[in-house]
């Protein structure tokens, strides 16, 4: 037992073929501790985006090991990742996908409709939990409310309500805020740090310094690998870039 | 997730599209409707094979001119039904027939285009056919041929209505005839109305509904019955060697068919099973391509979907849960499809034995029959589509557009 949540060595992921191959991550050491908030920098296609998609279980390094919650998760399967997407991790992503069909506490409700038979509360629970979550994000009044009569902060909102029903330790947000207005943004992140505040271990991926300055420490990627790692927010990042 | 759920899911995913999940179901709904109706037409084709074989009875023997030899009803004749009777032993009757169609009057009546049919004597004995009031002409009468006739019930009622016939006067084409009898009500067997037919002697058929030029006294078909059946063989020895020696033919090569009521059956059966065979096929093509069309559907379905198919798994829809909801849609389609199949197939059934097109008989096994292939359709044609939504990549299919 340690006490890192993540525990990521050498990761590394290549795109294309033996000629023309990239590395999306080309070796990435990483520790995070239980309850740490984490913002992930760097220039488009530095790999932000496939790191996040691994840590989440979407998809698989190439090489490298993974240890999430003290589970070598590189080696499970599918069924098996999937049950660990369900009960760990929690997603908010930049276009919200909410399923437009549904009204918003039925979105809500989804993460639980797979939770495995044994340990899956009945369906007034279900709803409870959901309407619960809801009212957390401030949309107690937009229960039945589709998607499509929402605005994109209160569909990030519902999204985050979502992401929190199964109570998971791990949230990841790969640019939350990438499609919304800065009134709405600053809504999302005090969401973001209420969960935060609870326990819940964070790692966001954005471009803005300002959402990046919520975090207590800053990750900066570039072409694959970390180039810098701190507390001092993303002054860092920007100096690397400036560097340039 | 529970398959009560998976099941609402599977059918909110089709009310998405009303009018195009029913266009995938039309190919199912064909499918099961004519499996429905062909098994309909085919017992109703039986029913009326029993009934020919109860209505005519198994010592029946029945001779003919041989189908397909050109002349052969030219020498076939009344001649050859009297050496039968008198040459042929172990008989109990023989009974000669010959067609015509007349127009008739009586009472305060007039009937047009009615079948008169010509036979002899023997005919109710023959054909287990008892007379309902008066008697039948006799032997005598045959051949003085006097214009008497017995009529079928349903004539005599629209001749006569509650008068009794006997001894009245109708007029056949525009000769007179004395009614001497009623045969008793038969109804239609095998298609054959024998309530609305005349039975007159057949030397009259002969002298008055004939055309005069050779050959006049042809006969259509003699029916021979047996004293029981098992000199049946006997018989039909008899009456091909009588016939063979009066036609001047080899009994091998005949230009007269001795049929028993079991050698037409056969036929008829044969037809029947052939008819049914191809209505087999017509309706199990009719099911595949249904089935192919859900099909088609599905994969769409699973295309437009797939960044649904994404977000479930990235919340934890194991491959298995994501199958089921698919396969389960493709299901749904074909149940539904079946059961409006069913209702089209039970009504359309209905309808043809209505309208007399088509003689059918529900049979009750081929609703569970027609729902069972639609359910296999279903699980065949969505078990490939929902095996490909389940096997995507979560990350691969979040990213698709
Ligand atoms: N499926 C893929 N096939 C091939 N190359 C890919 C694929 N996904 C990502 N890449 C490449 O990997 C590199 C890292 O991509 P990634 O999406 O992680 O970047 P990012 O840091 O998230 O960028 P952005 O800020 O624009 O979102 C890029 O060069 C990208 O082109
Ligand atoms: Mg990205």
């Amino acid at each position: 037992m340690n006490d890192y949540l993540i525990t990521v060595k050498n990761l590394i992921k290549t795109y294309g073929s033996a000629e023309v191959l990239l590395y999306a991550l080309a070796g990435v050491d990483l520790n995070i501790r239980q309850g740490e908030f984490v913002a992930i920098m760097g220039p488009s296609g530095s790999g932000k985006s496939t790191l996040m998609n691994i840590l989440g279980c979407l998809d698989r390094a190439t090489e490298g090991t993974y240890i999430l919650d003290d589970e070598d998760v590189s080696e499970l399967s599918k069924v098996e990742l999937a049950d660990v997407r369900n009960r760990k991790i929690g997603f908010v992503f930049q276009s919200f996908n909410l399923l437009p069909r549904l009204p918003a506490y039925k979105n809500v409700m989804l993460p639980m409709m797979y939770y495995r038979a044994e340990d899956r509360p009945e369906a007034e629970e279900r709803e409870m939990r959901a309407i619960k979550a809801l009212e957390s994000v401030g949309l107690g009044d937009r229960l039945e409310h589709h998607p499509n009569q929402l605005s994109g902060g209160q569909q990030q909102r519902v999204a985050i309500a979502r992401a929190l029903v199964n109570r998971p330790p791990l949230l990841l947000a790969d640019e939350p805020t990438g499609n919304l207005d800065s009134r709405s943004s600053e809504e999302i992140m005090a969401l973001i740090h209420n969960l935060h505040a609870q326990g819940v271990t964070i790692m966001m991926v954005t471009h803005e310094p300002d959402i990046a300055a919520h975090a207590e420490r800053v990750i900066c990627l570039r072409d694959g690998n970390i180039v810098s790692d701190g507390r001092d927010g993303a002054s860092e990042c920007e100096r690397q870039r400036g560097a340039l | 997730m529970t398959f009560m759920e998976t099941l609402a899911i599977a059918w909110e995913g089709l009310t998405l599209n009303k009018v195009r999940s029913f266009l995938t179901t039309l190919g199912v709904i064909i499918g099961v409707a004519s499996v429905i109706i062909m098994l309909a037409v085919s017992a109703g084709a039986e029913a009326t094979i029993a009934e020919q074989i109860n209505s005519l009875g198994a010592d029946l023997i029945i001779v003919g001119p041989m189908r397909g030899i050109p002349g052969a009803s030219r020498t076939f004749v009344y001649e050859d039904a009297l050496a039968i009777a008198e040459s042929v032993r172990n008989i109990v009757g023989v009974s000669a027939e010959q067609f015509s169609t007349q127009n008739i009057k009586g009472g305060d009546s007039a009937l047009d285009a009615i079948s008169i049919l010509g036979v002899t004597p023997d005919f109710p004995q023959v054909r287990d056919y008892e007379l309902a009031s008066g008697r039948f002409f006799s032997v005598e009468e045959n051949d003085r041929k006097t214009k008497v006739a017995v009529l079928g019930y349903g004539i005599a009622q629209d001749l006569f209505g509650t008068q009794d016939p006997f001894g009245q006067q109708i007029t056949i084409g525009s000769t007179r005839f004395t009614v001497v009898g009623v045969m008793e009500p038969k109804g239609v067997v095998a298609d054959v109305d024998y309530d609305g037919r005349v039975y007159i002697p057949i030397t009259v058929v002969f002298q008055k509904f004939t055309t005069t030029a050779v050959g006049s006294d042809r006969v259509r078909t003699v029916y021979v019955k047996a004293e029981s059946r098992e000199v049946m063989d006997s018989v039909i020895a008899q009456i091909t060697a009588v016939l063979a020696e009066r036609h001047d033919v080899d009994p091998s090569q005949p230009d007269f068919s001795v049929q028993t009521q079991q050698d037409i059956i056969s036929t008829q059966e044969a037809t029947t099973e052939a008819f049914r065979n191809l209505l087999a096929w017509v309706a199990g093509v009719s099911l595949v391509v249904g089935g192919i069309g859900i099909m088609n559907i599905m994969l769409v379905s699973v295309t437009e979907r797939t960044r649904e198919i994404g977000l479930r798994q990235a919340l934890g829809a194991r491959p298995w849960d994501v199958q089921l909801q698919f396969l389960l849609e493709a299901i749904i389609l074909s149940l539904v499809g079946g059961l409006v199949g069913v209702l089209t197939g039970i009504g359309g059934a209905y309808i043809f034995n209505a309208l007399g097109t088509m003689r059918t008989e529900l049979v009750p096994a081929s609703v569970p029959l027609a729902f069972g292939a639609a359910a296999t359709v279903g699980i065949f044609f969505g078990y490939y589509p929902a095996t490909q939504a389940a096997q995507l990549d979560p990350i691969d299919a979040l990213r698709r557009e």
